[in-house]
């Protein structure tokens, strides 16, 4: 067995493979975060419970209608797309003459509301999720057995986040988008119509966060508190990367998993702080965040 | 004016008396959330800056104040003393990193630092992990006051509670309450004004730390334990609702709001369960949909809608 600074490669690898796995789910979330902040300016902190959502919807899905991994995957997201679009036209659309403030306020009500009702109905016990049988098992790489669903989360999440980037960056869509975040009323007086721009917006965002959660949902234990511990983080992240550019969130949010998992495998201890100590450093050194411009 | 000495003297009487009729440990820990609210609303009410981190604060100066008095025996007073300092010092540390960013940043900054401490709390040894510091023996304060009678310690609390609720109205009235006022209306017109904005930010955030400091390390002694429940995100979302409910930026909002949520968490607990996550959920909604302003300041606008115009 080869080793790396008295560390076996295997378990290494492992660890570090595990960590770009959360890397991902970072990644996805801080870019639906970014996202919905660039056009409706409030930090959406239900985010964490529309992971959740994701991640127990699968989970009901499979046992009360016996609905598959692959059919979740496409039909989760588009529920809590749903859902978001009414919460948008509902609860956040009376907010955005106010300070940002209230909406920050406003989606934490929400975030309990959502955890604590799912807290009530399925406990806070970890329901099971098995692999889907075309992933399950491991690759033998030589150095490291990677574990099939692994890969697979990998790649998607890459997927899912470079294609958001195109739609962004390289589509018509993405240039009223951009535009839109630049400046609203003047999109406006163009003949957009910014209102629906912004609900469809809140839609994908929180759709992207349940798109998080079903890829999840095998991979780690399915519970209503999942989406809390895991937000806190995201916005660590997003102090980190800075949320003016979307191609800085997903480096940010990979990068931090990676440093996450190298700091297991260390560091254990730390496993749990090295984000929100490294956020502490860049606030230090780099106040506006890695990739965020100066006001 | 006249009607905020009135309220005053009410308040002040009602305190006194309130012992002999409600049970004195429910009286402690709503005074002691009732600081804690008060620190907070200084930071959100009168300057404009969301914290969502406070319970670092709170459970720092908690166990701080525990691990004092409970394993290295220091008398009750000083066991506060240090756990207030301690708070202190972390919100020297913390407020001049998350002074660094503006707006919606600072809230996803200190909660974000108040994790930290949480994950820190769960892995020292100090701390006893899962189970908290039990056991803290409440002693005598100065060597005289016993403190394991619960009326001689309501109103030892009372008298801390009132130092803290005296020292946050004298700092509002003051200039200094003035410069953060000017920042909260305006940041850019008081920066140009000459005002050192980042300083006045910066130490507004350290006394409401200390401040909340002083309310957990209360508490502690109180309930004789402290767990990480005091250095949890929920008591930190705890305080914003009390001091969104009673009204922010009002000097009675955060009173009322911290007895109401306290009053409504103990009779709830054990109906409804978790199910009190919902309910509070539900009110961060309505408060924010609704009536932004809270109770007192609702109550506040009908004053003067009804009284201010009748005298003209």
């Amino acid at each position: 067995m080869k080793e790396i600074f008295g560390i076996p490669t295997a378990a290494l690898f492992g660890q570090l493979v595990l960590g770009l796995v959360n890397g991902c789910f970072y990644a996805i979330l801080s870019l639906g975060l970014s996202i919905i902040f660039g056009m409706l300016n409030i930090i959406n902190f239900a985010h964490g419970a529309m992971y959740m959502m994701g991640a127990v919807f699968t989970w009901i899905a499979l046992t009360q209608f016996s609905i598959g991994y692959w059919w979740s995957l496409l039909l989760v997201p588009l529920v809590i797309g749903i859902i978001g679009v009414l919460i948008e036209r509902t609860l956040l659309r009376p907010l955005y003459k106010l300070d940002n403030l209230y909406g920050l306020l406003l989606t934490f009500g929400l975030a309990l509301v959502i955890e604590g009702l799912f807290r009530y109905c399925y406990g806070v016990s970890g329901l099971p999720y098995s692999i889907p049988e075309s992933f399950q098992g491991a690759l033998n790489l030589g150095f490291m057995f990677l574990p099939k669903y692994r890969a697979w989360v990998v790649v998607a999440s890459l997927m899912v986040c470079i294609s958001t980037w195109l739609v962004i960056e390289r589509t018509p869509l993405g240039a009223f988008l951009r535009a839109g975040t630049e400046n609203s009323r003047l999109v406006q007086a163009f003949g957009i119509n910014v209102p629906a721009m912004i609900t469809i917006t809140y839609g994908v965002g929180v759709g992207l966060a349940g798109l998080a959660g079903v890829l999840a949902a095998p991979a780690t234990q399915i519970s209503p508190l999942m989406g809390s511990n895991l937000i806190i983080v995201v916005f660590a992240v997003v102090v980190i990367g800075g949320m003016s550019s979307i191609l800085g969130s997903i480096v940010t949010g990979l990068g931090l998993g990676l440093i996450e998992g190298m700091t297991k495998v260390f560091y254990s201890q730390a496993s749990d702080t090295v984000v929100f100590f490294i956020m502490a450093v860049v606030l230090l050194v780099r106040p506006a965040g890695l990739f965020g411009k100066e006001r | 004016m006249k009607l905020r000495w009135i309220g005053q003297g009410a308040l002040l009487v009602l305190g006194l008396i309130a012992p002999y009729f409600v049970y004195p440990v429910f009286l402690m820990k709503a005074l002691c959330f009732a600081l804690f609210a008060c620190a907070f609303n200084l930071l959100l009410g009168y300057t404009g800056l969301l914290s969502f981190g406070h319970a670092a604060f709170f459970g720092t100066a908690g166990y701080v104040t525990g691990y004092a008095v409970k394993v290295m025996g220091l008398s009750p007073g000083l066991g506060i003393l240090a756990g207030t300092l301690a708070a202190v010092l972390l919100g020297f540390i913390f407020g001049n990193l998350v002074i660094r960013r503006q707006g919606i940043y600072f809230a996803m900054i200190t909660l974000a630092l108040a994790q930290l401490m949480y994950f820190v709390f769960l892995e020292s040894s100090f701390t006893g992990g899962e189970d908290g510091i039990q056991g803290i023996p409440r002693g005598r304060l100065l060597w005289v006051i016993n403190l394991e009678n619960d009326l001689k310690l309501y109103y030892v609390v009372f008298a801390i509670f009132i130092f803290g609720f005296l020292l946050i109205r004298r700092t509002v009235h003051s200039p200094f309450g003035q410069v953060l006022k000017a920042i909260r209306e305006n940041e850019s017109r008081a920066l140009s004004l000459g005002y050192d904005v980042n300083k006045y930010k910066t130490l507004a955030f350290i006394l409401s730390a200390g401040l909340a400091g002083l309310a957990g390390s209360t508490k502690a002694i109180v309930f004789t334990f402290v767990t990480l429940t005091d250095a949890d995100w929920h008591t930190s979302g705890d305080v914003v609702l009390m001091t969104l409910l009673g009204g922010m930026g009002t000097v009675f909002g955060p009173i009322v709001g911290a007895f109401s949520i306290v009053t409504l968490q103990n009779r709830l607990a054990d109906k409804v369960g978790s199910f009190v996550t919902v309910i509070m959920g539900a009110m961060f909604i309505l408060c924010v949909l609704l009536f932004r302003r809270g109770i007192v300041g609702e109550l506040g606008a009908l004053y003067h809608r009804v009284i201010g115009d009748r005298q003209f």
